[in-house]
């Protein structure tokens, strides 16, 4: 985790809020290490995840939680950890009939199908242990992205309604937390992706959205954060709270500042 | 949808996904550490593979495209286990070569090539791979050999009479293929020997296709269906998934896939507005990169993506690929005529790097490049066309 980001979002992984939805997305530019934030802080959370992770492999992910401080093969095996790793189960879905629903079946049907059998995975592996003996504190979902999802032939509804669900048992039922990544497609007219965004933000909590400089490439701004917190089950009476800062990422850290306060300006 | 029985070893369901333990699968997101000497490779253990080298930002172990130019834009070279994505010029021109130094480049260090084509014979496009310019051969490629007036057979007989110096065997291994990258002369085909000392194995459609095909309801087009499944027996096959270890030398394999999503290959995406329903395409695209991130192997694709009409769809291919860059050629343009461009063919967008094992990625400062084609070399440098632009009206 990025201990700056944690300051802007004014958490630590000891206090974190719970049952929440937080949307990452990110619009011309690259969002994933808003992912591998939110991995390594909820694994030091001492949090039970389960990680849908669609876009890279496993050793990705790995290499780049140990920068960050945490293992994430011990998480696994220690049981902490949850992880669907989509490009390899996509292989085995995809080459094999399987016997029993498959978490990837979508991918051997025709027509757009519906993710259930995704839900199930993630309910069965976040499934509150009545041993108690691991004494996690709290279960999260995270995904890594849904618009692949959209990629690969379902429709804005289906992930909408996976999502729905996910949320209707983790953070009502279980009190936990979702996060999820979407790509904004910005100009590009994608009717889908726009309804799952729209969607998803008017649901979350939380708005992470990482968007390219509007002036283009720059070697030591990569890049704008807009935060945004959000009251969905309460009226708009309050207005939400936003704030707007500017990052570059290094080898094992982001580096956050106010717009136009890059360390290569002053 | 029929099935290779033989693919992946133990069946696996739900439950592996979670599982701690699995086979000692050889991806290629190794971290580079420390030999251990004196035990056998059966651990995850990099050993070193002709042609390849790791980078060093992240270890990661790279293999090049055949342009050290494109190599030193990505940051080093094309990493294993990933998706060189190109987006065609509009006649296919650059594009194709880019795809023939990909796979001479893999002749010359002797990978084991798939060459997956809809409309040529992969062994056509074989006998085609430019000539590459060898460190001992360097001394025949000067200008009397270029002069017109000597006859044909003469050229050929004195690049034999070379040939005949050396022992063969020594000859077929150049003595630059430790040598990362290398130049090759465009001008030149690539001499039979090489091409018959390396192996290839070819997918043409039209030969795997049955004429009478029963439209079944299937997930993916049955083109691509067939594709999949000839990369994936190949794999298996020949170990490059770590399947065999008792295979001492482990080695690359180089995937070419020419003018995916044309319309030769059955799919309807450049030809109608709202084309790929099915979404053949981005599941192909997902199930290959599941191949790619468990073997030994680096793909080339080229795209006609000027044909594709829905933008959407060309930033979800953008997204599941790796590494994509797109050529944009001169040729028809209004840009042909335009003095800032007279030195160049085409210019060359790095749209996508992938950031692997990593928070950050290899990008170049560089947003502006051309590229130009002369007889030995394709090079892609800064335009200094806009400099000079600048300078004579400010």
């Amino acid at each position: 985790m990025f201990p700056e980001l944690n300051n802007l979002l004014n958490t630590t992984p000891d206090r974190a809020e719970q049952g929440k939805l937080t949307l990452l997305c990110d619009a011309k530019t690259d969002g994933s290490f808003l992912v591998h934030h939110f991995l390594s802080f909820y694994l030091k959370a001492n949090c039970k995840v389960c990680f849908v992770a669609l876009i890279q492999s496993f050793s990705h992910y790995n290499i780049v939680g140990q920068k960050l401080g945490v293992n994430l093969t011990m998480a696994r095996e220690r049981g902490q950890l949850v992880f669907l790793e989509g490009l390899k189960s996509a292989v085995d879905v995809f080459f094999q009939a399987q016997e029993k629903p498959h978490p990837l079946q979508f991918l051997r049907e025709a027509s757009a199908g519906n993710l259930k059998p995704l839900f199930e995975f993630v309910r069965v592996a976040l499934k509150p242990v009545d041993s108690g003996a691991a004494g996690w504190t709290y279960p999260v979902l995270l995904v890594d992205d849904l618009s692949v999802l959209l990629s690969l032939g379902l429709g804005a509804v289906a992930v909408l309604d996976f999502i729905h669900y996910c949320r209707a048992t983790l953070c009502w039922e279980l009190k936990g937390n979702v996060v999820v990544l979407v790509h904004d497609s910005g100009d590009v007219e994608d009717e889908e992706n726009d309804i799952l965004l729209n969607g998803l933000s008017h649901q979350s909590h939380l708005i992470l959205r990482a968007e390219g400089l509007a002036t283009g490439f720059c070697r030591d701004v990569h890049g704008q954060l807009r935060i945004l917190w959000r009251r969905p089950s309460q009226s708009t009476s309050q207005r939400d709270q936003s704030l707007t800062y500017q990052y570059k990422i290094q080898d094992r850290s982001v580096s956050f500042f106010a717009k136009g306060m890059s360390p290569a300006v002053l | 949808m029929a099935t290779v029985a033989t693919c992946g070893g133990d069946a696996v369901g739900v439950g592996s996904a979670v599982a701690t333990a699995s086979k000692s699968n050889v991806t290629s997101f190794q971290r580079r550490g420390p030999r251990v000497s004196g035990t056998n490779d059966s651990g995850p253990r990099l050993v070193s593979i002709t042609g390849t080298r790791p980078s060093v930002r992240n270890g990661q172990l790279l293999v090049s495209t055949g342009l050290p130019a494109l190599d030193q834009l990505l940051g080093g070279g094309l990493a294993v286990g990933t998706v060189l994505l190109i987006e065609e010029d509009k006649y296919n021109i650059y594009s194709s070569l880019l795809f023939k130094y990909f796979l001479a480049e893999g002749i010359v260090n002797g990978h084991t090539l798939l060459v997956a084509s809809a409309n040529e014979d992969p062994a056509n496009i074989l006998q085609e791979l430019p000539a590459p310019l060898l460190d001992n051969c360097k001394k025949e490629f000067d200008e009397d050999v270029y002069n017109h007036k000597t006859p044909e057979s003469n050229i050929k007989m004195k690049i034999a009479w070379r040939y005949q110096l050396l022992p063969k065997m020594e000859q077929i291994r150049p003595v630059s293929s430790s040598r990362f990258g290398h130049y090759y002369d465009a001008s030149k085909r690539i001499p039979q020997e090489l091409i018959e000392a390396s192996k290839w194995h070819g997918f043409f459609l039209p030969e795997k296709i049955s004429p009478t095909l029963k439209v079944e309801p299937c997930s993916l087009t049955h083109g691509y269906i067939k594709l999949l499944q000839f990369i994936q027996n190949i794999i298996y096959e020949e170990g490059f998934d770590g399947s065999n270890p008792q295979k001492k030398q482990k080695n690359i394999l180089r995937i070419g896939i020419q003018n995916l999503g044309s319309p030769l290959w059955g799919d309807d995406i450049c030809c109608t507005e709202n084309g790929d329903s099915g979404h053949n395409l981005t599941k192909f695209l997902y199930v290959l990169r599941g191949l790619l991130r468990t073997s030994l192997s680096a793909c080339i694709i080229t795209m006609p993506t000027h044909l594709i009409q829905n933008k959407a769809f060309i930033a979800h291919v953008t997204n599941l690929s790796d590494t994509v860059v797109g050529l944009e050629s001169f040729i028809g343009s209004e840009r042909e005529t335009n003095p800032l461009y007279k030195d160049y063919h085409g210019l060359i967008h790095i749209r996508q790097i992938p950031r692997l094992n990593n928070l950050v990625c290899d990008e170049s400062d560089v947003k502006d490049l051309g590229f130009k084609l002369k007889r030995k070399l394709f090079t892609i440098e800064l335009e200094s066309g806009f400099a000079f632009f600048h300078s004579a009206h400010f």
